[in-house]
């Protein structure tokens, strides 16, 4: 649906994106993640058509950013990061002239109206003037504007920032349910939203891709660790020498837990599964075992190991 | 021309949901109503040679005070990302705001007709053709300052910066006629043709000319162009 080739942008000396390749397939919720800074919003604003291309090209179906621009923006409806909004208007006139600005008009407005507001649980508020409406609301608006035409794409830039914990939620399941019928594009610096939402989660850092998949994916694969945690009533010294034996095995943690019993964290890769070779280890030592589970590397860590280390695959 | 109709009623009607709009017609309305009625009254003058001459001085603050914030005011809330993420192309953002504009001044044109209507109810020879010589004259004045000031908006996000720009650009244009006598002789021909004042005091004196028309006419196009180039220059 959405096919990014080799995009570049420069800010005058700045490359804030840097040749990135991804596609995004119709129906899917994708989660765009990075730090602060690390080129989500460009992305988003090239795809929007906001921003042109310093170098690459986007292909939305079968048109491209660079000669089809306004085809392309009539099929996005687009929340930018800052919420812009007229607020000296009311709901209703800023909708309206937001339909009217999409070629909705007459009894195709009414519809797309009311399915909008519906939709966007903006029902009380359609006759106050914007500036009156709380950040909750004034996002809701932000969201109506960008459904108003129906799009077939939704590109959300940072949807919930500045929100409180409730707000969070009634926006987040607004957007779960627009998911269900549309394309979208999620960009965040918070990983649980894109936990909660998105299908597929690309990570860009200082304006590229590191990371890209599943959320098991990026546990699995990006992070290129497994933990295994053992308890055992062996001595923090006896632990230690498991990884003498078994070198795959690194220890990373080893702590006192009940009398005479430890629990020891050991990390490997998962190409090389030790569980094996460390379980037949503590039979042959015949020691007590306790606890013998596998820990996931959670989607915070991979996110800090590709973005702050600036781990590359 | 529908995007441009549908940005230029919203600006339109945006002007009168704030009390800037107002309070910069009354002052339009008071400045001319004592410039019209001090010849009539002193001097029992039937005539609008003053008023005419005055607007133009008039409209050195008065037209960057309305376009200041046409642009420059998206560009600091954000809202351009959203106009320029909607299928409309950035010269018919820059016709639509430059028609809303125009049409304020327009209405404080409108509101100034009680002056010559005053004339022709109770003055005698009253010359209805330089009446309306001068009325375009001042609309093509206004058309040209507009597109000055939309320009000068659509290079910042602050409206007093707009303003500032909008104000030395027409400035400059203004006084060439005041400045030819400092300029070589050589060159005054030049100098002249691109003075505002000497083409609007051409119609006002009921001279409609192709030159003159032409003059504003590429004014206007060479400003919106501008505008509607920074704006695009601006997704770079």
């Amino acid at each position: 649906m959405i096919r990014l080739e080799n995009l570049v942008k420069d800010y005058g000396t700045v490359r804030a994106v840097n040749s990135i390749d991804f596609e995004i397939n119709e129906g899917e919720i994708l989660g765009f993640l990075g730090p602060n800074g690390a080129g989500k919003s460009t992305t988003l604003k090239m795809i929007t058509c906001y921003l042109n291309p310093t170098a690459g090209n986007i292909h939305v179906g079968k048109y491209n950013v660079v000669e089809n621009s306004a085809e392309i923006r009539s099929m996005i409806g687009y929340l930018p990061e800052t919420n812009p909004l007229y607020t000296e208007m009311t709901v209703y006139d800023y909708l309206k002239y937001v339909a009217t600005m999409r070629n909705i008009k007459g009894k195709e407005f009414n519809t797309a109206f009311k399915r909008t507001i519906d939709k966007c649980g903006l029902k009380e508020v359609v006759a106050k003037p914007i500036h009156t409406l709380s950040k909750g609301f004034k996002q809701r608006v932000g969201l109506a504007q960008a459904i108003i035409h129906n799009p077939r794409i939704l590109i959300l830039d940072e949807p919930t920032s500045g929100l409180d914990p409730n707000q969070i939620v009634e926006i987040r399941e607004l957007i779960k349910e627009l998911g269900k019928e549309k394309t979208v594009v999620l960009s965040s610096h918070i990983l649980q939203e894109v936990q909660a939402l998105c299908d597929r989660i690309i990570i860009i850092n200082r304006g590229k891709i590191v990371a890209d998949g599943s959320q098991a994916d990026l546990t699995e694969d990006y992070s290129n660790r497994a933990r295994l945690i053992i308890q055992v009533d062996a001595s923090q010294e006896d632990l230690t020498k498991i990884s003498g034996v078994i070198p795959s095995a690194k220890l990373v943690s080893c702590k006192s837990i009940l009398d005479g019993f430890n629990e020891a964290v050991f990390e490997y890769t998962p190409t090389n599964d030790v569980r094996k070779e460390i379980y037949n280890y503590i039979k042959q030592q015949d020691w007590t075992l306790l606890e013998f589970h596998r820990d996931y590397i959670s989607l915070e860590e991979v996110f800090r190991s590709l973005t702050i280390e600036g781990g590359n695959r | 021309m529908h995007y441009i109709k549908t940005i230029a009623l919203k600006e339109f009607t945006s002007f009168f949901k704030s009390p800037a709009a107002y309070m910069v017609l009354i002052g339009f309305l008071l400045i001319t109503g004592w410039f019209f009625a001090n010849p009539l009254f002193l001097i029992n003058q039937s005539d609008l040679r003053t008023l005419f001459s005055i607007i133009p001085t008039i409209f050195l603050i008065f037209i960057p005070a309305i376009t200041m914030g046409l642009v420059s005011k998206e560009n600091n809330n954000g809202t351009i990302e959203l106009l320029s993420t909607m299928p409309v192309k950035s010269s018919e953002i820059v016709l639509g705001k430059f028609i809303a504009g125009l049409g304020l001044i327009c209405v404080g044109l409108l509101l100034s007709l009680i002056h010559p209507i005053t004339i022709m109810l109770i003055g005698t020879n009253v010359d209805a053709g330089a009446m309306f010589s001068g009325y375009l004259g001042l609309l093509l004045l206004a058309a040209g300052y507009s597109a000055i000031g939309l320009f000068a908006s659509c290079l910042t996000k602050n409206q007093i910066i707009a303003f500032i720009i909008s104000f030395v650009i027409i400035l400059f244009f203004y006084i060439l006629d005041y400045a030819l006598i400092f300029i070589p002789p050589a060159m005054s021909g030049i100098f002249q043709y691109l003075s505002i004042n000497y083409h609007f005091s051409n119609i006002a004196k009921g001279v409609i000319d192709t030159r003159n028309l032409i003059y504003f006419g590429s004014m206007i196009y060479a400003f919106l162009f501008l505008a509607s180039t920074t704006l695009d220059l601006k997704k770079r």
